[in-house]
């Protein structure tokens, strides 16, 4: 089995935590050995969200090493420059195309980048990086909440599981009214990620 | 059965699981999750307890009382519950009683770090250390059984990584029915600690601490892994999978009795291998009990004392310590050329703290001084604003940074007497909330009282312990799992300690908050203001949103010293980002070109 790690970032609020729980279980009901951990602490207000998960046959430590993530998973273009330094050389980018201004970004101080400046930054470590159009998607399905499940749709295109595990885990934990919307945000993750790779 | 479990949830199953049937705690991270885990099970008793210290004695009783229990809190929590633990320490129980302690390297959401490893020495009680959720449902049910057997409390001692991660755990057992009925034996020999008994117990305490310490040589948790004898590493806790990581081919001792430790264990591993070293986070308490065995080993030299480990600073110490002589890994090379903006934590978008920090900014500090990390002089006018712990300290941060003091649990009131008494020429105001009035403001409102202070208390009652994830307190009267029961009436609480000058505000409107709190802290007696206002992230408040009257709006920018999420300047203009506003008009009555409107449906 191949050692994975993610590193799943983004802002308190976005649904980060809820997508490395269902990637952790994902991983287990595949056989895996699997540790994942989030730093949070105060961030629900608001604050800076990184969850990190390792599948691998024994995994120690829950976090992933500086230059040692697989994936790079982020909901939030600012934030996926922050965790930059944790990428592998050639892993894989998979950026929401959402922002969200922080208040130190409001006086002037410090500017919000834009993405082709953040895009700049990525490229010294991988040319694998994939910009979803995820608010898009949201509005497509009704749905904005599932940005997470567009991420996991996403990120399911580069990992040899069958869909059907990862959409197993969707219907468990998707309230039903959410189920239809929820299963069409995957699938429009997968579409969008495999036509960028072509 | 395999599980993905928190550390928290693997504690709450294996506490089960060992037949607990009482559990207390107060709500703090990174312990919350455990009493919220286990309050939905059956035949459980559990409850959030005003404070650690009534959270351990009401446990302490149930364990006098012939009841398993476990008594949960944070590292800052075994501060305040420490008389009793002591007492327990002293007393000894009937039933099993564990007390949890999780502490918080890097300080990830308290006001300190500090290693509670200390406790257990310094109360001479066993402390066990899981390495992982496995470890962590494994352990507790030996937990209890060494409680009953050695008649002490077990100090159990987990770390934000370890109750916080998510690991596969393998379910084997199912709560024991092999318990005795509830029953308190009579015996004032055991239960009162008069000198002439407390003696006789001390004795009994360093005997129990011998017999240990020879007991914890068996335990089959500890793990002794050769592999090559050039180096040994001793290691608990989270630091041990963080080691495994970095010493790939090196030999463990793995030690989950952590105090007292296998001596004899610890001295067979090191005629093992050639070299000792202890990787452990927080302060040195492993490597100076293997030193006191007159083994010669290293570690706090390499590994920092301070905050959180990961795998890259254990690497980087092994480096240091020539250890290992390279990185083993591909090194973190991209340094971001962008410059990223800070994302704090921040109060959220309608939060009912917001109005009043805004309105203690205006009124206690001077607007022409700039804010500047370097100590002051007041000028005349200003109020010094005492604080507390909860999302309110948040206003510690600019744009509000109304906040002078935070040091802990309702100290709030104390500091603001203690600098009227002192006699410093500028006024005093506290804030701190209502869950922090209740676990430990009620004392120090009182002390006002009694010492005649011309104080001002504000209480931001958002009726709920917001910042852990609003657990219910004494003043809401809402149990763990969210049943109305009877409660404490705030205003009656604080006019039956004395007080007489009692406003109770909404936090919404600043100008009634304003003239109310301007009178208060003129007013030569003690005063209270209750600023009322739900949590807007518990009631998920969406009132009609705000907009920007642009042909209005003068580019003032005075709305953004309210630092609200939801406002910010896009494309050169000031902007209400109408999916986050929740309405609550504070921006709009702090604009001065009424430019700030409800938004049109």
């Amino acid at each position: 089995m191949k050692d994975v790690n993610v590193l799943m970032v983004g802002v308190g609020g976005q649904g980060v935590i809820l997508a490395s729980d269902a990637m952790s279980e994902i991983g287990m009901n595949a056989g895996y050995d699997v540790k994942k951990t989030d730093s949070l602490g105060m961030a629900q207000r608001g604050g800076s969200v990184v969850s990190n998960v390792r599948w691998g046959e024994k995994v120690f430590s829950p976090t992933i090493k500086k230059g040692e993530a697989d994936f790079l998973i982020s909901f939030e273009e600012v934030e996926t420059a922050r965790w930059a330094a944790w990428l592998k050389p050639g892993g894989v980018v998979i950026v929401a195309d959402v922002v969200v201004v922080p208040i130190s970004a409001m006086s002037g101080a410090f500017p919000y980048p834009d993405w082709e400046e953040i895009k700049g930054t990525l490229q010294e470590r991988t040319e694998k990086i994939y910009l979803i159009p995820a608010t898009r998607i949201g509005a497509e399905v009704g749905n904005p909440k599932a940005l997470n499940i567009v991420m996991m749709g996403a990120l399911s295109t580069f990992l040899d599981l069958d869909t059907e595990k990862w959409l197993d885990d969707i219907r468990k934990k998707v309230p039903p009214k959410f189920l239809d919307s929820s299963l069409q945000a995957f699938h429009r993750g997968v579409e969008e990620t495999r036509s960028m790779k072509h | 059965m395999k599980q993905l479990l928190s550390g928290n949830e693997a504690i709450a199953l294996g506490a089960y699981h060992a037949g607990v049937g009482f559990a207390t705690a107060y709500p703090g991270t990174p312990s919350t999750e455990i009493l919220q885990t286990m309050a939905p099970m059956e035949g459980m008793y559990t409850e959030w307890s005003i404070n650690e210290k009534v959270a351990l004695e009401v446990g302490m009783g149930a364990a006098y009382g012939g009841v398993r229990t476990l008594v949960i809190m944070k590292h800052v929590g075994l501060n305040v519950a420490a008389d009793p633990f002591f007492a327990l320490a002293t007393t000894g129980t009937n039933a099993g009683i564990v007390v949890i302690s999780c502490d918080d390297p890097g300080e990830h959401s308290s006001q300190g770090e500090q290693d509670n490893r200390h406790f257990a020495k310094f109360a001479k009680v066993p402390m066990l250390e899981p390495t992982d959720s496995q470890e962590a449902y494994d352990l507790m049910d030996r937990a209890f059984k060494i409680s009953e057997e050695f008649d002490t409390p077990v100090l159990f001692r987990s770390t934000t990584r370890i109750s916080h991660c998510k690991c596969t755990v393998d379910v084997s057992r199912e709560r024991t029915t092999d318990l005795k009925k509830p029953g308190f034996l009579r015996s004032s020999a055991k239960y009162v600690m008069v000198p002439s008994n407390a003696r006789v117990h001390r004795v009994a305490m360093e005997e129990r601490i011998a017999r240990l310490r020879e007991w914890v040589e068996e335990f089959p948790l500890n793990e002794m892994i050769l592999n090559d004898r050039k180096l040994g590493v001793i290691s608990s806790g989270v630091a041990y999978q963080y080691a495994r990581e970095v010493f790939k081919n090196a030999s463990f001792l793995k030690l989950v009795t952590t105090y007292p430790i296998p001596a004899n264990l610890v001295r067979k591993f090191a005629a093992e291998v050639e070299k000792v070293i202890v990787v452990e986070e927080l302060d040195p308490h492993l490597e100076e009990e293997v030193r006191l065995l007159g083994i010669e080993v290293s570690g706090k030299e390499f590994i920092p004392i301070i905050g959180e480990l990961n795998p890259e600073i254990v690497e980087a110490g092994a480096v240091k310590a020539g250890l290992i002589s390279e990185s083993v890994l591909p090194s973190a090379v991209a340094t971001s050329k962008v410059t990223i903006p800070p994302r704090r934590p921040q109060l959220c978008a309608g939060c009912p703290h917001v109005g009043p920090e805004f309105v203690l900014r205006k009124l206690g500090f001077d607007p022409n001084i700039k804010p500047s990390p370097t100590p002051r002089e007041m000028t005349e006018n200003e109020i010094v604003v005492t604080s507390d712990i909860g999302c309110y300290t948040l206003g510690v941060y600019e744009p509000l940074g109304a906040l002078d003091t935070c040091a802990c649990m309702g100290a709030s009131i104390g500091h603001s007497t203690g600098l009227e008494k002192a006699g410093i020429p500028n006024k005093s105001v506290a804030v701190l909330g209502d869950s922090t009035f209740m676990h430990s403001g009620i004392t120090g409102l009182a002390d006002m009282v009694y010492k005649q202070s011309e104080g001002t208390v504000i209480i931001l009652d958002n009726s709920t312990t917001a910042m852990t994830g609003h657990q219910g307190h004494p003043g809401t009267g809402v149990s763990v799992t969210g049943e109305q029961g009877p409660l404490v009436n705030l205003e009656k609480l604080v006019e039956g300690i004395g007080i007489k000058d009692l406003n109770v505000v909404s936090v919404y409107d600043l100008d009634a908050f304003e003239t109310t709190l301007k009178r208060c802290v003129e007013n030569a007696e003690p005063s209270v203001i209750i600023a009322r206002g739900p949590c807007v992230l518990r009631e998920k408040i969406k009132w009609t949103p705000r907009q920007v009257d642009q042909d209005l709006c003068v580019e003032c920018h005075d709305c953004l010293d309210v630092g609200c999420p939801a406002i910010c300047i896009w494309d050169e203009k000031v902007q209400i980002d109408s999916a986050v506003c929740v309405g609550c008009g504070v921006c709009e009555q702090v604009c001065p070109s009424e430019a700030i409107v409800e938004m049109k449906s």
